[in-house]
């Protein structure tokens, strides 16, 4: 199994104003899986892939990826394994603006020293940025910043891709597209995949669907 | 992992170049100012030490004549003997309108040697020792000298102040009409074993320790101590700069930051990255500015040099040398400058929550609460102000109390001007006025830093103009009450002034000798000056406090009147008995002030001050009582019937010309300085309205929606620019004026000995306000020219795209 989740929980807030956002929530990946996790705005479908992707800390339950209890690690810890084992896909791409989009796509992997620009240069191609690649993201369209975002998460080979409403900003023809790359690359490198979306379309392309609601799952 | 953290931080500034440059020239211009004020320290502390080493360890017997006149004949024989002398003539030189020190010297037997003549220049040094001679003149001298004819060839030298010439002696004494005497010799007493002692040798003339290099750290201590603290508060307002573009920069690249956090960049390598690229930044801004500051200092020294010769006769070269002590202190400080700027944004970047909003947020938008944060501390720093006199004295508490009364005036400055435009804002009437003062509410953290830096500046301005235009119309007021001789006749041995005295007393309304002699006032060296029983001082002389008898004590012989500089040091009261190291002690009746001498100085009777000093008494000099239209012609007479050169009798319009000169070369540094902070101030204002410009958009962005256009925008923004200088200005002028109080009656007593009455100048203070908002205007003039040309897509953008 790479990833197990067991039940994790986690709330917001003091006193009166707490607020249980996930109570108890399990789940387990294979490699190569893909899972999308729906739910309401608000449900707590982010929580859970920032617990995931070690962005946040549960109050209770653990998180296993890759046989290693990663939810009880150091800060260290934790930045080593988002480095190294893990990709992060943002709603609002959080690329660095003062860096182009070559520079973007190798960011992670370099930080990680896994940089290989021929793995590189194939995901650029296969995203369609090869014209790109000089481009600041700001000259960008959205869709394009998004295609890096996914480059630059899939640029180390991590384990696990989290991608947060990763379509959440594009439109519809760009969503299909940026989907399907994100599918078709995370198959080729073995990739387990886990996204939240409010899109139930985009959902039922990934191979296992989850409902999160009430901060449990259904 | 570090270096690509840092290679995409460091990105951020390819993107925004004017920011960069704002930033490495906000910090090379605090450096500059800071090195230049170090440089002419350092100048001088080697002045001092090479003056000090080469003549034996401050070991110098400065050796003169009673009648002030010593043949050359027995500096020979010193030479002859084995001492280390040198001999000095002085004299005033006038030239057209300009009035010069002639100092001739023997450079082969000169401290520093010929190399001290003309440094790096071995043909100007053989010119200087060959006849017809040299006159080294400052280069701004040049002019005026070739000009006149019969004089040697003038050439421009950075190592001589400006009022100086520097000639050989032989060249001094022709132009001098001094014949074959000398004023004065110095000895090097160090190296005196086998050799004759003075007493035996030289038995006719006087001998006096010289100003050692200890006396002279000493006087000038706190002439460098108030250019330091000049200098540092130079550097704060740029660090305000550094401060400021440090700042806005973590807050642009906070998104950046987190981006690097969630794809697994530790905390500490991030934290290294910004230590590295502060230090990068330091390293080029300190190169910049200690070139820059190199610069500047090289333009003040000459004024400060001849500041520092005629306040406390302390000799500093005026060319400056590249010293290691001033560029490693110039980069030291830039780095612990910008280390300290940075310090924030580190912290900022180690406790940077990973999850919250990666929009960049409009830099550190105010709060309520830290507003009040601010006043508190602002409160306990202006108490401790206020406290410090009440239990400590001397320069350093006064020192002290400027800096917190100037920190707490500048952390007062963001929460008061946020009340002050709530007041306001509640009295507004329609929605572009309200929309305007809640907006710039809204921008006051963002230019805080900026105004910050302008209230200090401006504070400055107020409080250094104010001490300075105080001092100056105090001594204006002094000398003319000083000066109330018509004309003033230096004769060249006693048997001429005797002869002068008696040709002179029926032709003038009185005769009023200028005798002195060099003396010791309660154990400090200084010189008594006999006065005779004459209307002239009763009517004029400028008494700070004086018994209602004092001048009848003073004619019969009981009584003594000492300058404010002894009456203050020595702690002295009217009716105290004071030593002098001759005859028995006087009683104190009087107190007069003395500006611009460091030394001891008294006052007695005539004839008490001969039967006291005897033959030691110089009697050379006298002032003249007249009728003003009888001076030209009494002068020329007197030249004519005793061949008197033109400096021996000079008028008192001119002794006031040359003293005011001298005054306005003191401040000469201080204006400069002043001038310079200020710009640095209003460059600290265009970099922040510069900067935040590119973030104003989403405020901007609705109200053009709403139909106001760019052009009305843009005149907004102006507005709003020179409204914040304004209120900023109002802040500091208390500020200022207590900086002012504080300078004149606290640091001047400690520095130079002497309290001045403060006036204040309302006019100055129009025209600075008026200066404050010019430099407000013309710092978002450009930002605002930009609006008006912003294409309206930059506007749309704003709602299409989350920023």
């Amino acid at each position: 199994m790479l990833l197990t989740v067991d039940r994790l929980e986690k709330s917001f807030g003091d006193g009166a104003a707490r607020q249980r956002v996930l109570q108890g929530v399990s789940l387990s990946l294979e490699a190569g899986e893909s899972l999308a996790v729906t739910g309401e705005s608000g449900s707590g479908k982010s929580t859970l892939l920032h617990l995931i992707g070690l962005l946040d800390q549960p109050d209770a339950g653990t998180i296993t990826l890759k046989g290693e209890v990663i939810s009880e690690l150091d800060e260290a810890g934790r930045a080593a394994r988002r480095r190294d084992t893990i990709g992060l896909v943002f709603q609002q791409f959080n690329l660095v603006p003062s860096i182009t989009v070559a520079g973007n796509l190798a960011l992670q992997a370099r930080l990680a020293k896994t940089h290989d620009p021929a793995w590189i240069e194939t995901l650029a191609e296969r995203l369609g940025l090869t014209d790109y690649l000089a481009r600041y993201p700001e000259q960008l369209s959205g869709g394009q910043q998004q295609r890096v975002a996914v480059g630059r998460a899939l640029a180390t080979r991590p384990a696990l891709l989290l991608a947060d409403e990763p379509t959440g900003n594009l439109d519809e023809d760009t969503t299909q597209d940026v989907l399907a790359l994100m599918l078709e690359l995370c198959s080729d490198s073995g990739t387990a995949l886990v996204m939240a979306t409010h899109s139930q379309a985009a959902a039922k392309q990934l191979t296992r669907h989850e409902h999160l609601t009430g901060g449990m799952l259904s | 992992m570090t270096l690509t953290a840092l290679i995409a931080l460091l990105s951020h500034w390819r993107r925004k170049p004017g920011q960069l440059a704002t930033l490495i020239i906000g910090l090379g211009l605090a450096t500059a100012l800071w090195t230049s004020v170090q440089a002419i320290n350092a100048e001088a502390r080697a002045s001092y030490d090479e003056a000090s080493a080469t003549l034996g360890g401050g070991t110098v017997m400065v050796l003169t004549a009673a009648d002030g006149r010593i043949p050359v004949s027995t500096w020979s024989r010193l030479r002859r003997d084995g001492w280390a002398a040198t001999p000095v003539i002085e004299g005033e030189f006038i030239a057209g309108r300009e009035r010069f020190t002639l100092r001739g010297i023997e450079p082969l037997s000169a401290p520093g040697g010929e190399a001290a003549i003309a440094p790096g220049d071995q043909a100007l040094g053989l010119a200087f020792l060959t006849a017809p001679g040299l006159l080294l003149v400052a280069p701004e001298s040049v002019e005026a000298l070739r000009a006149m004819d019969g004089l040697p060839p003038v050439e421009a030298s950075a190592a001589v102040a400006r009022g100086e010439i520097i000639t050989d002696i032989a060249v001094a004494a022709r132009l001098l009409g001094r014949g074959d005497q000398i004023d004065a010799i110095l000895v090097d007493t160090s190296a005196r074993s086998g050799l004759t002692p003075l007493d035996q040798l030289v038995p006719e003339l006087e001998r006096r320790t010289g100003t050692s290099n200890g006396e002279v750290a000493q006087l000038t201590g706190s002439f460098h101590l108030n250019l330091t603290a000049f200098g540092f508060l130079s550097f704060a307002v740029g660090l305000f700069i550094v401060y400021a573009a440090i700042g806005l920069a973590f807050e642009q690249r906070r998104a950046t930051l987190r981006t690097l956090r969630a794809l697994g960049t530790p905390v500490w390598s991030i934290m290294a990255a910004l230590i590295l690229e502060a230090l990068a930044l330091a390293l080029l801004a300190g190169a910049i500015g200690v070139v820059l500051g190199y610069v500047v200092a090289s333009a003040l020294l000459p004024g400060v040099a001849a500041t520092l010769r005629g306040l406390y006769g302390a000799s500093v070269s005026g060319a400056l040398a590249v010293r290691p002590e001033w560029w490693v202190s110039g980069f030291a400080i830039a780095v612990l400058g910008a280390l300290a700027a940075t310090a924030l944004s580190i912290r900022r970047a180690a406790t940077l929550p990973l999850l919250a909003s990666a929009q960049p947020r409009a830099w550190a938008l105010a709060s309520a609460r830290r507003f009040v944060q601010q006043a508190m501390v602002a409160g306990g720093l202006l108490l401790i102000a206020a406290l410090i006199p009440q239990f400590f004295s001397g320069i350093i508490a006064g020192f002290a109390l400027l800096a917190c009364l100037l920190v707490g005036a500048a952390v007062i400055l963001p929460p008061a001007l946020a009340l002050v435009l709530h007041l306001i804002q509640r009295i507004a009437r329609g929605p572009i006025a309200e929309w305007f003062l809640a907006d710039t509410r809204q921008q006051l953290p963002g230019l805080s830093l900026a105004l910050m830096a302008l209230m200090l500046a401006l504070a400055t301005n107020i409080g250094v103009g104010t001490m300075v235009s105080s001092f100056r119309l105090t001594f204006e007021g002094w000398l003319d009450q000083r000066l109330a001789a018509e004309l003033y006749v230096t004769t060249s041995d006693e048997a001429q002034s005797e002869q002068i005295r008696q040709w002179l007393e029926p032709r003038t309304d009185a005769v009023l000798p200028i005798w002195n002699a060099d003396t010791e006032i309660a154990g400090r060296p200084g010189e008594v000056y006999g006065v005779i029983d004459h209307a002239t001082y009763r009517d004029n002389w400028p008494l700070l406090t004086a018994t209602e008898d004092a001048w009848d004590v003073i004619a019969a012989g009981d009584g003594v009147l000492v300058n404010e500089q002894s009456w203050r040091t020595l702690g002295l009261s009217l009716g105290d008995p004071v030593e002098l190291d001759s005859g028995s002690p006087l009683t104190l009746v009087g107190v007069y002030s003395d500006y611009g001498n460091p030394n001891a100085q008294a006052i007695i009777g005539l004839d008490a001050l001969t039967a006291r000093y005897g033959e030691t008494v110089s009697r050379l000099r006298y002032g003249l009582r007249l009728a003003p239209e009888e001076v030209a012609t009494l002068s020329e007479a007197l030249q004519a019937e005793f061949d008197l050169p033109a400096n021996g009798v000079i008028d008192q319009a001119s002794i006031k010309a040359f003293s005011l000169a001298v005054f306005e070369r003191t401040f000469a540094v201080t204006a400069a300085l002043n001038v310079l902070t200020l710009s640095v101030a209003a460059f600290a204002m265009f970099a922040s309205l510069l900067t935040l410009a590119s973030m104003r958009l989403p405020q901007l962005a609705p109200v053009w929606a709403l139909g106001l256009s760019r052009a009305s925008l843009a005149r907004l923004e102006l507005l709003r620019a020179s409204v914040l200088a304004l209120l900023t200005w109002l802040i500091a002028l208390p500020t200022g004026l207590i900086l002012a109080w504080v300078l004149l009656a606290v640091v001047n007593v400690e520095a130079f000995g002497w309290r001045l009455p403060m006036h204040v100048f309302p006019l100055d203070w129009l025209i600075l306000a008026g200066l404050a908002v010019l430099a407000a205007l013309i710092a978002a003039l450009l930002p605002a020219r930009s609006l008006i040309k912003r294409p309206p897509r930059e506007f749309l953008q704003i709602f299409a795209q989350e920023r």
